[in-house]
């Protein structure tokens, strides 16, 4: 099988992935880390490919979309109903539940892969301000379709889904997400996106068939945005459409632009990071309420995270990662030309 | 024998705009020949055209005999065709290497699966593009940039780079459009010298556009003079810098420019 070969080629990042899972398992096993804290390591994870995704289409192609939620929830609704009828006849036995979970993920990333195809096509033509309107349209046509639907539970949400996903899992197919996009990126692929970001006027005339690779971008990109959501739904066993609406769309735009367009590992960085954040500050405020001689209301969470924001764009005003990368996430044969081995 | 680039009777507007005006054109293989004209003649649009920019409202163009009218862009050049801008076209943020390693795009012999699971294909590909690239920046001492932004090159270097990445499409046909804007006397000196030594160097046909007068009259082996969309003289270096017509839509323009 080829898909070790993504695995033998990265040794440092495979080892580097190893030692962090092994050491958030160990921690969890021994009561350090309780599982609260290994669902927001959860979330975190799937927060990593929904920025990576979005970062492809925005940050490297330099397409401007705000609707990446709604290919999550084409990808959550799909797998998530998929494995809730099929849990229902009780054929799945515990190792079976994984195979039926594998196909429900495949299924969730082609399907919102072809609504990203389909909606990249006419609308690519459009540029900046009108493609983000047309992508933010998108993400709440979804969420009133859904909404809409009785049949996967209209605005009560798809209850019971069952608990496919764990920290195993998700660990694995993030990083198993990061590394492809990661090949992508460095490749005639990636440098094609670039190319367009930069120049398209540019990339059409040194031969890009520019139109061919936005699509694509949002394809691939709306490919693993739909993974994210079926593990997200399979993990908190509910797809709601408020998850899938246009502030979980600006909440993974944040983490691309904070982490800095254009680089894997800033997308990595920030959707850790603000995941971590947002809790510390939630669990903050609680305590600050307690000690308090006045209330501090749990909206000061959002004030303080905002000002944070705020902060890390004035300060670095490419992200926090600008447009480089870690140097275990660029392959050997890019060399010295990543300007990444730096960083 | 077959010309290389033929357009016959190209016309286009731009709204009630005539911007080209029945352009005709045989460019025979090897040659190097010159475009010429005040501002605004349409001496760009006519690249615009050629390399699929635009669709010209009326007329025809083939290269090697096919008709390329209504070919995008990105297939116009992989036939053979690369230009230059007058406006420097560069990829600011990648690095010189990477400029160069784009041209080679549509030739990779590797697709969206070979660079996931990293095939054979994939690295003998790349291989083989970054190797031509760098060769490519040696001929045009940019080797020493190959990993600096774009964006970080001084001008002169940004143009030679510019150049280079249009030649690492392969082409058989280069065009170049005003490649001696803002260079000094001794860089355009050098210019020509490198626009002489490419056509020889790499076997193509060149079609130049230029204001500096040193240059095309100086290596332009025959020129086209336009005028608001029109084509109002062609011939040598002698007929041309003779031609009353053209003295006048340069002197004409000239009297407007003291004026203004
Ligand atoms: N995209 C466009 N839309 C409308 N008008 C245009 C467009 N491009 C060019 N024009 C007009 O067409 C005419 C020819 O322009 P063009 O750029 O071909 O001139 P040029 O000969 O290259 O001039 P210069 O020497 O200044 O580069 C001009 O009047 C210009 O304003
Ligand atoms: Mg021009």
């Amino acid at each position: 099988m080829k898909i070790t070969k993504l695995f033998t080629n990265n040794r440092k990042l495979v080892l580097f992935s190893v030692i962090f899972y092994v050491v958030v398992d160990v921690l969890h096993l021994t009561g350090v880390l309780n599982d609260y804290w290994i669902q927001i390591t959860n979330v975190a994870l799937i927060n990593i490919i929904l920025a990576v995704s979005l970062n492809l289409i925005n940050g490297f192609a330099g397409q401007f979309s705000i609707g990446h939620m709604g290919f999550a929830a084409v990808g959550a609704y799909t797998a998530g109903t998929l494995t809730t009828i099929i849990w229902k006849l009780g054929v799945a036995n515990s190792i079976t539940k994984y195979l039926l979970f594998a196909v429900a993920l495949i299924l969730a990333g082609v399907a919102a892969a072809i609504v990203g195809y389909l909606i990249g096509l006419p609308t690519l033509r459009l540029r900046g301000d009108y493609l983000a309107i047309v992508t933010l349209a998108f993400g709440e046509i979804i969420r009133v379709i859904i909404n809409a639907t009785g049949y996967v539970g209209g605005p009560r949400g798809l209850l019971g889904i069952p608990k496919l996903s764990n920290f195993t899992i998700i660990f694995f197919v993030t990083l198993l997400s990061v590394i492809i996009m990661r090949n992508i990126v460095f490749s005639t692929i990636g440098r094609a996106l670039k190319s367009i970001r930069e120049d398209e006027v540019a990339s059409e005339l040194v031969g890009v068939d520019i139109t061919r690779y936005k699509v694509l971008a949002f394809t691939i990109g709306s490919f693993f945005a739909g993974i994210a959501g079926a593990l997200l739904c399979h993990l908190l066993q509910i797809a709601h459409p408020t998850q899938f609406g246009f502030i979980g769309s600006i909440n993974v735009l944040v983490m691309v632009y904070i982490g800095g367009a254009g680089s894997i590992s800033g997308s990595i960085v920030a959707a850790v990071g603000l995941t971590f954040l947002s809790e510390f500050l939630r669990l903050g405020i609680d305590n600050l309420n307690k000690i308090a001689p006045f209330p501090v209301g749990p909206e000061w969470r959002m004030v303080v995270y905002a000002v944070l924001l705020v902060a890390v764009m004035l300060y670095r005003t490419a992200g926090i990662m600008g447009g480089r990368e870690f140097g275990i996430l660029v392959p050997e044969e890019e060399g010295k030309n990543a300007t990444g081995s730096q960083a | 024998m077959q010309p290389v680039l033929k357009l016959d009777s190209v016309t286009h507007y731009f709204g009630g705009l005539k911007a080209v005006s029945n352009f005709n054109l045989d460019l025979p293989e090897g040659v190097l020949w010159g475009l010429i004209g005040p501002n605004g003649a349409g001496k760009t649009t006519i690249f615009n055209l050629i390399t699929g920019v635009y669709i010209p409202t009326q007329g025809k163009i083939y290269f090697l005999s096919e008709d390329i009218t209504r070919y995008k862009p990105h297939t116009v050049v992989s036939r053979g065709i690369a230009r230059t801008f007058q406006n420097l076209r560069i990829f600011p943020t990648l690095t010189a290497l990477d400029n160069i390693r784009i041209a080679g795009h549509f030739r990779m012999k590797y697709g969206i699966l070979g660079a996931t699971i990293r095939s054979k294909d994939f690295y003998t590909s790349e291989k083989e593009l970054t190797e031509k690239a760098m060769h490519l920046l040696e001929l045009f001492k940019l080797h020493d940039r190959a990993y600096s932004p774009a964006k970080s090159l001084p001008y002169g270097e940004l143009r030679r780079l510019e150049i280079a990445r249009a030649l690492a499409t392969d082409p058989k046909l280069l065009l170049l459009d005003e490649p001696a804007a803002g260079m000094n006397p001794k860089e355009v000196e050098n210019l020509m010298e490198m626009i002489l030594w490419i056509r020889d160097h790499f076997k193509l046909t060149v079609y130049l556009i230029e204001h500096h007068m040193k240059v095309v009259m100086g290596i332009c082996e025959r020129i086209k003079v336009m005028d608001f969309g029109e084509t109002i003289a062609e011939g040598n270096s002698s007929d041309i810098q003779n031609d009353p017509k053209v003295i006048e839509a340069y002197l004409g323009r000239q009297k407007n420019h003291a004026k203004g």
